[in-house]
């Protein structure tokens, strides 16, 4: 972004092969087409640098106050965008040591594990079962269970508050355990559905003349070219519980039980004191990770999503 | 007549006799796989589906949330009592909104940026990264975030205006020397407005990437040996075939944004006095905080005619999409 001035000539010259900004007529040295050129390239970068500033901005301002000193932060005539004062770490210091993070990752942690592997263990197999055993009922009855995702939490927190307490589960970590699968059973049903479909079945089919049993033939030769897509699941799924905030901040009250989107959320603001560096640190530690994370696999969940729109 | 006997599976099969065979039939094989996803779903999405319009006419509460018998009904006084209740109504009204107002401008912005993506440029990794992360990241830091941005006395937005003197004693904005985004009404529905276009945006803008990539080449190749300028291409190309997956793009946001708890509760707690109270942030306040788990089923309760209607118009894209 940074080097649109002097990049946008240089680019020009070179064959754009882009459809979106694609000159129709591509008469070399015409002056008018190369100023529209040259124009359609200063408002891409225009535009880019717009949006990825107004997306960034919180983040941006996250990071930067992690490392003020209070002498810095706490002083409204300061220029909040440069350190007046050295940058310290005193502020990750008091967060580790001094609050409860360290048990919330660790919750956050255990309550990922185990839906993750609810997840495989109940996903794989319905996968499996709509895209090769239920004929031509597999795709809708794949799209309803999808379409299960969108049952929002905002609808459901409520009755499950009730349900997780007459189990006895409230404000346990198994409440959580007990409540995520509701949404990553329907998501990654559906993602690795799409996936199934482009494995070569020839060698499942292949087994079986062999002599295997169908169960035989999927334990030795399905499971084994499916991995990718069983890793896509355990992102996924591991990812939704990061994300998750509804029903954490219904279900657990207690601060040694939270996970770590609600814990930073009402924990770490106590009454009208902020520790906002810590506090900035707390989420910019968990959000950065799980957002290269996502962003890699992101292709996939896009597949999800576009329902079967676009064709591939 | 050897074969029996030299092949392993067959010979396993032939000797475990009729459970094998039994489970090898796909009519039994793929409900068999498929049921755990089921029970799960039926006993942990549909059950409580069914017992939040249950929990709506009665009087349960977070300390008894047993329905113990027909004493607990108590017919529609939940629905008098939400319906007469001021802060519903404003909920109700900001609900619908800020999902109206947020989704016609990010399916805008995300057209234009959709075109941005799908130009080659320098530097356009860092870009698509920069540009995802209000989605990637767990919604509930990045508007802590947001928060922090908007604080009332260390806004660093607002130093920005001061310095150019727009904000402050004897300026267009002052003579506060402060905005106080989150405190003033006005202000704090166009901080929770500006929070949804943001965290929206993303996803409406992949979920169009994908559509756009995917519009043949031969068509574009078409377009351009017939002269067809670039005003001309977006109106009569581009945009009537991204109309469906236009319509996924922006029945998933609706859906985000209209069932979403987290924006107004963390950046305002539906502050300042209510005014930017949602369905979702009343249904916390009155059934978890307020205990009355009765009273917050019947205001979340308004949430399903419009899923409903979503879900059945994704059901008839999707239909549409296989049919082709």
């Amino acid at each position: 972004m940074a080097t649109s001035t002097d990049s946008a000539p240089r680019r020009i010259t070179a064959p754009v092969p882009s459809a979106a900004h694609a000159p129709i007529d591509e008469t070399e040295g015409s002056g008018k087409y190369r100023a529209r050129r040259i124009g359609g390239r200063v408002v891409l970068y225009a535009v880019a640098t717009f949006f990825s500033l107004f997306a960034a901005l919180p983040f941006a301002w996250m990071v930067l106050t992690v490392f003020k000193a209070d002498s810095d932060l706490y002083r409204a005539n300061n220029n909040p965008f440069i350190y007046n004062d050295p940058p310290t770490l005193a502020n990750l210091d008091l967060l580790w040591n001094e609050t409860n993070y360290r048990t919330f990752i660790l919750n956050t942690f255990i309550v990922a594990m185990l839906v993750v592997l609810i997840t495989v263990i109940i996903v794989v197999p319905a996968a499996y079962s709509l895209t090769r055993l239920a004929g031509r009922w597999g795709e809708s009855l794949g799209i309803l269970i999808f379409l299960v995702y969108l049952v929002p939490p905002t609808l459901l927190f409520i009755p499950l508050t009730g349900v997780v307490a007459d189990l006895g589960l409230q404000n346990s970590r198994w409440s959580m355990v007990l409540v995520y699968p509701t949404f990553t059973i329907p998501f990654c049903t559906w993602l690795l559905m799409g996936f199934f479909k482009s494995v070569p079945w020839d060698i499942e089919e292949q087994a079986m003349i062999d002599g295997y049993t169908r169960l035989g033939a999927i334990w030795r030769t399905v499971l084994p070219v499916s991995v990718p897509g069983i890793l896509t699941v355990v992102i996924f799924s591991f990812m939704l519980t990061m994300h998750e905030f509804v029903y954490a901040l219904a279900f657990v009250q207690s601060s040694g039980n939270k996970t770590v989107s609600v814990g930073v959320f009402t924990e770490l603001i106590r009454g009208d004191v902020y520790f906002w560096q810590a506090l900035m640190a707390a989420a910019a530690l968990v959000a950065f990770p799980v957002a290269l994370l996502y962003n890699y696999f992101l292709d996939r969940f896009i597949a999800g999503f576009t329902l079967g729109a676009v064709k591939g | 007549m050897s074969a029996t006997t030299t092949s392993g599976g067959a010979a396993v099969g032939a000797a475990s006799g009729g459970e094998r065979f039994f489970l090898e039939r796909e009519k039994v094989l793929g409900p068999l796989m498929l049921l755990p996803a089921v029970i799960y779903i039926v006993a942990l999405v549909g059950f409580p589906l069914v017992l939040a319009v249950l929990y709506a006419f009665t009087n349960v509460t977070v300390g008894d949330p047993r329905i113990d018998g027909t004493g607990d009904f108590v017919g529609l006084d939940n629905f008098r009592a939400v319906l007469n209740d001021n802060v519903f109504r404003k909920a109700l009204r900001n609900t619908i909104g800020f999902t109206v107002i947020s989704q016609i401008i990010v399916i805008i912005l995300a057209n234009i940026l959709s075109l941005v993506l799908a130009a080659d440029f320098k530097g356009k990794r860092l870009v698509r990264f920069l540009i995802l992360l209000p989605w990637t990241t767990p919604i509930a830091l990045g508007v802590l975030g947001w928060f922090w941005l908007l604080d009332s006395v260390y806004s660093p937005i607002d130093y920005a205006l001061r310095r150019l003197d727009l904000l402050g004693p004897q300026t267009p904005l002052g003579p506060a020397r402060n905005m106080y985004w989150l405190g003033e009404t006005e202000l704090a529905r166009f901080a929770v407005l500006l929070v949804h276009i943001w965290r929206t945006l993303p996803l409406a803008t992949v979920i169009l990437l994908a559509g756009l990539t995917s519009i043949p080449q031969d068509i574009k190749d078409a377009a351009n040996v017939d002269g067809a300028g670039f005003w001309r291409q977006l109106f009569y190309i581009r945009l009537p075939l991204l109309l469906p997956i236009m319509a996924v793009a922006s029945l998933f946001s609706i859906v985000f944004t209209f069932t979403d708890l987290t924006v107004s509760l963390v950046l305002t707690r539906g502050g300042p006095v209510n005014d930017t109270q949602v369905l979702a942030t009343w249904a916390y306040f009155k059934g978890i905080q307020g205990g009355s788990l009765a009273q917050g089923a019947a205001i979340a309760l308004f949430l399903l005619p419009v899923l409903i209607a979503i879900a059945i118009a994704m059901l008839r894209l999707a239909r549409r999409a296989g049919a082709d």
